[in-house]
């Protein structure tokens, strides 16, 4: 089995008399996305500031590639401290210093490269969080959102092996938040840095997330993949991701999947013996590319439209859909068999490509004033079930049976 | 009932004890918190002090001369100008009532140049400057500045305090010498201009009755104070978040206070100390 990258071994906290940590354990791999969700001040930001030294334990050990962190000679510590940057919840930029100034600090203060190299690399990362026009702008001056994007450009601009987000959506409208996350997302992948997040934006995290490690009660009670997280039976559960979770999801308003998964079992009760249903999953291919040609927010629109033209279409008619990954959604169509839905989706990508692509770019473009074409593709699949059958083996067939149903082509936008 | 009438004789004589002895704990536990803050004070000066000549410092160290020093040449100038007016004024009429008019320069620049100088001008940069680096340095450390330098590997007490530390010793004798020189004209303004004392006199006197161990004394003495006001200063806003009496913006408005209150204190205590050593 692969060796963590850090690892927490009955690592305990107080402060005065007061426990934020009791015996905590957890690990951490490399090149994934880990999550930590919990309640606010359930201590989630006193355990990031451990990985990165700023609070050091009462009691236990933290693990950096097998190494205990305390055994270390200080040279040794400092280099793996090097590996790491931090994200603060409230940004923590330098109010007197332009945005570009907060961005070149570290390699300024802490690097020997010369000012041509630091100019280059902070204008590559501000062009990439989309902060040309702040540049030149106090921290005070810009908005929640571009102060956010300020503070990832100054973690990223050293080439961080791993970046740690101390609530990075906080404060942020859905669009927003969904666009940061999907920053992150798109960032990790790209540069291949280990991200640990301290997050409550449930389920908006499981969609970047490799891990998720639930903090309840001054323990970690849960460390797993997202889907593993579905069927995780504890007070953590009800307690903490039903309240955070909600009915529908924030950016799309189609269902929560816990509400989604509910209403689906609703239906099969009601169903009467031997009747089927279908279930059709719709992705929007190639975000990453409106992503890098549109920016971030763009993308969040154009998804969204996306999922309110599935949720008008199929919601006339009974369907109920949700998001199951960043760019899929889910729909599923009762008491119908494949012919019948087969006819319905027939309808759905006769009007979407006459219109419904059309109304998905027009969301994204208002959101920017770049000239430019993005070529973009809508896929579809369908698959029926019976009642007896798991739903996420007919999502599985349906996504097995996914096709191109529109494409947006520039000289047709044009 | 022995036992119990024992018991209830211990408890009483266990709290007249406490009553007793309640002021000297007070006392104590103050005295331990102070030499604690003190002991601390000091080793957060020292490892200041190792962290100047550090790479990349002279331009923050530039930086913090013109705002510690640069920017508080008028405030200085005009504070020195009438103090040595008012030391003329009075020194004059109570010279003539001994008819000893022409001690007028001896007095104020030697008053000026050995004890109001360094003194008001310490007092003055405490107030203006130091209050302000207090307060930049306890916001810093509230809203997770001083953090986030520690996450990227930059050393806070090297990139916050040594250029300010460094800036004052700079900053203060040079002030220092401004205000002996200004105060010594605002003396010719009050005595001579306006009170009608020989200009020749007062001029001849202030160049005589002065040696350079008069000024020496009064920059060590600025220096001391230096030292003094900008480690005061910057513990009290690196350290604001450790307060136990508020946290946050309230915290920073009495490090501010206290820092300047704890500054003007010490400058006068040392004042003497180094008064006493020098004379």
């Amino acid at each position: 089995m692969e060796s963590p990258l850090i690892e927490f071994k009955e690592v305990t906290k107080r402060f005065g008399a007061r426990s934020v940590l009791e015996r905590v354990n957890l690990q951490i791999y490399e090149g994934q996305v880990t999550t930590i969700i919990g309640l606010s001040g359930s201590g989630k930001s006193v355990l990031l500031k451990h990985i990165i030294g700023l609070i050091k334990p009462d009691e236990g050990t933290i693990l950096f590639k097998g190494k205990p962190l305390n055994e270390m000679k200080k040279s040794e510590r400092a280099a793996n401290f090097a590996q790491i940057s931090y994200m603060f919840q409230d940004n923590a930029l330098f109010d007197s210093m332009t945005v570009s100034e907060n961005i070149a600090l570290p390699l300024r203060e802490a690097t020997n490269l010369s000012k041509a190299e630091i100019d280059s690399r902070v204008m590559a990362r501000i062009a990439q969080t989309e902060l040309e026009d702040a540049a030149r702008n106090y921290p005070s001056e810009l908005s929640g959102g571009m102060q956010k994007r300020a503070a990832l450009a100054r973690a990223l601009v050293t080439d961080p092996r791993i970046v740690l987000f101390d609530e990075p959506t906080s404060g942020q409208d859905p669009v927003r938040k969904n666009a940061i996350l999907g920053m992150i997302a798109q960032y990790q992948r790209k540069f291949g840095f280990t991200a640990i997040l301290v997050s409550h934006e449930i389920p908006d995290v499981y969609f970047i997330s490799n891990r998720i490690l639930a903090l309840y009660d001054r323990s970690i009670v849960f460390q797993g993949s997202p889907e593993e997280l579905e069927n995780f039976d504890h007070p953590f559960k009800n307690e903490v991701i039903r309240s955070l979770e909600g009915l529908q999801n924030e950016l799309t308003g189609l269902y929560s999947k816990r509400q989604f998964k509910m209403m689906h079992h609703v239906q099969l009760t009601q169903t009467t013996r031997g009747a089927t249903y279908c279930v059709a999953v719709f992705s929007l291919d190639d975000l990453d590319i409106i992503r890098t040609s549109t920016g971030y927010d763009e993308a969040q629109v154009a998804l969204r439209s996306l999922a309110v033209y599935i949720d008008k279409h199929f919601g006339a008619i009974g369907g109920f859909s949700t998001r199951r990954r960043s760019n899929e959604f889910v729909t599923v169509l009762p008491y119908s068999d494949l012919t019948e839905a087969e006819s319905i989706l027939k309808d759905f990508v006769k009007d979407f490509q006459k219109r419904g692509i059309h109304e998905v770019w027009a969301g994204a473009r208002q959101q920017t004033t770049l000239p430019g074409c993005v070529e973009f593709t809508v896929l579809a699949g369908i698959a029926q079930g019976q009642p007896v059958a798991d739903i996420d083996s007919v999502i599985d067939a349906a996504i097995a049976q996914q096709q191109e149903i529109a494409r947006l082509r520039c000289d047709v936008r044009r | 009932m022995t036992l119990d009438a024992d018991s209830q004789n211990g408890k009483a004589g266990w709290q007249l004890g406490r009553l007793l002895t309640g002021p000297f704990a007070v006392i104590g536990r103050a005295a331990i918190s102070w030499i604690d803050n003190l002991g601390a004070a000091a080793i957060f000066l020292l490892l200041a002090f190792l962290k100047i000549l550090r790479s990349k410092q002279l331009i923050k160290i530039v930086q913090q001369v013109y705002y510690i020093g640069a920017r508080s040449t008028m405030i200085i100038m005009l504070v020195s100008f009438f103090t040595g007016m008012v030391l003329g004024l009075q020194s004059y009429h109570a010279l003539v009532k001994f008819g000893a008019q022409g001690a007028l320069g001896t007095l104020v620049a030697l008053t000026l140049v050995r004890e109001l100088g360094p003194v008001l001008t310490a007092i003055m940069i405490a107030a203006r400057a130091g209050s302000a680096i207090t307060a930049e340095i306890g916001i810093q450390r509230i809203s997770e500045q001083i953090d986030a330098l520690d996450t990227m590997r930059i050393d806070p007490l090297r990139y916050l305090i040594s250029p300010r530390i460094t800036a004052s010793i700079i900053s203060f004798p040079l002030l220092t010498a401004l205000f002996d020189l200004v105060g010594i004209i605002g003396g010719y303004v009050s005595g001579v201009l306006l009170l009608g004392a020989n200009a020749s006199t007062y001029v001849y006197r202030v160049q005589t009755s002065m040696d350079l161990k008069d000024i020496t004394d009064g920059l060590i003495k600025a220096i001391v104070f230096a030292v003094i006001v900008s480690t005061v200063c910057c513990y009290q806003g690196y350290f604001t978040h450790l307060r136990k009496d508020s946290h946050g913006a309230k915290a920073v408005g009495l490090s501010t206070t206290s820092a300047v209150v704890i500054s003007c204190v010490l400058i006068l205590v040392s004042d003497y100390v180094v008064t006493s050593l020098l004379i």
